[in-house]
């Protein structure tokens, strides 16, 4: 019933998706006034840093010349209010060339970075669209709920005392895997319920984005999880939780470790004070650089083809990418298991209570 | 440098979606499957709880059963043993008065039969002695019909005399 949900969605998308790039294929078209004297050599590097990066538009493929994507809303919240029109107004152009005016102010496309044209400027500018990445975000978010509030309802209907079956047999053991051991492992007894639903959602939305940036077409391929926005979301976020459920006791550990010799107390303070930044800065840096790299690593074995201008690397460049497609699956789930853990390894620390004697000082 | 300045943009979408999509999940699907599978764990444990005690209760059922067999068999023995006991007294007894009432019966007879064999020679004394008596008789009468004789017969018995 769910695989039927899924493929209905994906058709959908298709649809619409198709519709849009017919669209702004036919605009292109007509914009386009020299379509073959621009093309200059292929420079892997700028493919890479394109494919890699956020995108206002979805760009599925070329055909006959002309580029064939999805047109994602721009929004842009500026002093004179929100604005907000199709990126197909820019008509494929990322050099800043295409000027766009809206509300009295104009605006181009640098390098998928919006900016007020020319030397004019109108203040404030917050680029709020719809981008690729959204979209992958969102397309992740809607398979998530699908996957996991079909589960539940399965136990509904067909209760807990009975063998999982179905999705529920495919997703419970993965649902417990991160219950008993991530979450049960780093945090106590005590708070362990009141995180565990933060810490499931946290691994099945990172890999879930991992596995979909691995996905070489539509609605895959966006780089999330290796978007140094998202991360930083992500590890904000637990270092939020971290240190709001902080006890005395761990501030006390930041500020003042007991079982040391007080003259070192405000060195170590100074140190541990910058750990608490620094753990989740790790957590940030980790994910997206593990991620970006995969991509890249994959799309330069796959551009080796233009970049030594022969076919006969092809055989090298295809197991090459295919080995490492298969390493990044393992690094997709790696990746989540190791935020996750380490997450819960943040909250738990911070939720810990040393009343009991500090014998595990020396552990440290 | 671009690729690690994250965009405002992205940030605000994906705090949104994520903090939804966490709000969501745990009201929709953590919290019912969480609860689900441990309402499962709670009745596999409980089942298992069951299960041992169910064991231990068939083993020690099991042992007052043999304590119970056992004890019939003994019971069995002694009852054999007692009625073996009871019988062989019986028949020993029987056997003694049977043998004392025998030889009773025996010695009745022996008695019995020894009286009529006094009785039967007695009466065959006595009518030897009458035969005699009257064989005598006759013999005297006839000898003693001359006088002769009759002398001679007087000596005899004479002498008879005298020798006793």
């Amino acid at each position: 019933m769910i695989k039927i949900k899924t493929l209905g969605f994906i058709v959908f998308a298709f649809l619409v998706s198709a519709g849009s790039a017919w669209a702004s294929a036919h605009a292109e078209a007509e914009y386009a006034s020299g379509p073959a004297a621009e093309q200059s050599k292929f420079d892997p590097t700028e493919m890479i840093m394109h494919h890699i990066k956020d995108a206002h538009s979805w760009h599925l493929m070329d055909w006959n010349g002309h580029a064939v994507s999805i047109d994602l809303p721009v929004i842009l919240w500026t002093d004179h209010g929100l604005v907000s029109f199709s990126s197909a107004e820019f008509h494929h152009d990322n050099s800043g060339k295409v000027v766009v005016d809206r509300n009295g102010m104009s605006f181009v496309n640098h390098h998928e970075k919006i900016h007020f044209a020319g030397e004019e400027h109108h203040g404030t500018l917050i680029d709020l669209s719809i981008t690729k990445n959204v979209v992958s975000l969102f397309v992740v978010a809607i398979l998530l709920l699908l996957l996991f509030v079909s589960t539940a309802r399965h136990y509904k209907k067909v209760g807990s005392n009975k063998a999982p079956t179905g999705m529920a047999g495919f997703v419970e053991p993965l649902v417990l895997f991160v219950r008993d051991e991530i979450a049960r492992v780093y945090i106590g007894p005590k708070h362990v319920d009141r995180f565990t639903p933060y810490l499931l959602t946290l691994f099945f939305f990172i890999w879930l984005n991992n596995l979909l940036g691995l996905v070489p077409f539509f609605p895959g391929g966006a780089n999330v999880t290796g978007n140094i926005a998202v991360t930083l979301v992500l590890a904000v976020i637990t270092f939020i939780l971290t240190n709001v459920n902080g006890t005395k006791d761990y501030w006390a550990h930041v500020f003042w470790m007991p079982g040391v010799p007080v003259a070192l107390r405000p060195l170590l303070a100074v140190v541990e004070f910058i750990g608490l930044f620094t753990k989740p800065f790790s957590l940030m840096i980790r994910l997206f650089a593990n991620i970006s790299a995969g991509h890249i690593i994959i799309l330069s074995l796959v551009s080796l083809v233009f970049i030594l201008e022969t076919v006969w690397v092809s055989p090298a460049s295809i197991l090459l990418s295919l080995f490492i497609s298969s390493l990044e699956l393992l690094v997709a789930a790696l990746q989540a298991f190791v935020f996750t853990t380490l997450s819960a390894l943040y909250i738990g620390t911070a939720l810990e209570d040393h009343s009991h004697d500090h014998g595990h000082e020396a552990a440290h | 440098m671009d690729l690690v300045t994250p965009g405002l943009g992205l940030i605000f979408w994906t705090t949104l979606t994520f903090l939804i999509l966490v709000v969501l999940l745990r009201s929709l699907a953590w919290k019912p499957i969480l609860a689900a599978v441990k309402d499962r764990e709670a009745s596999i444990d409980n089942a298992l709880k069951a299960a041992h005690a169910a064991r231990a209760e068939m083993a020690a059922l099991q042992s007052s059963n043999e304590q119970l067999l056992k004890e019939t068999r003994e019971e069995r023995e002694r009852i054999l043993k007692e009625a073996r006991e009871i019988r062989d007294k019986t028949v020993s007894d029987a056997k003694a008065t049977a043998s004392a009432e025998a030889s009773k019966v025996l010695e009745i007879a022996r008695e019995q039969i020894h009286m009529e064999k006094m009785a039967a020679m007695t009466e065959v004394k006595n009518q030897v002695a009458q035969l005699a008596v009257e064989m005598s008789e006759r013999i005297l009468r006839a000898e003693l019909s001359d006088a002769k004789a009759q002398a001679a017969m007087v000596d005899r018995a004479l002498e008879d005399v005298k020798l006793n």
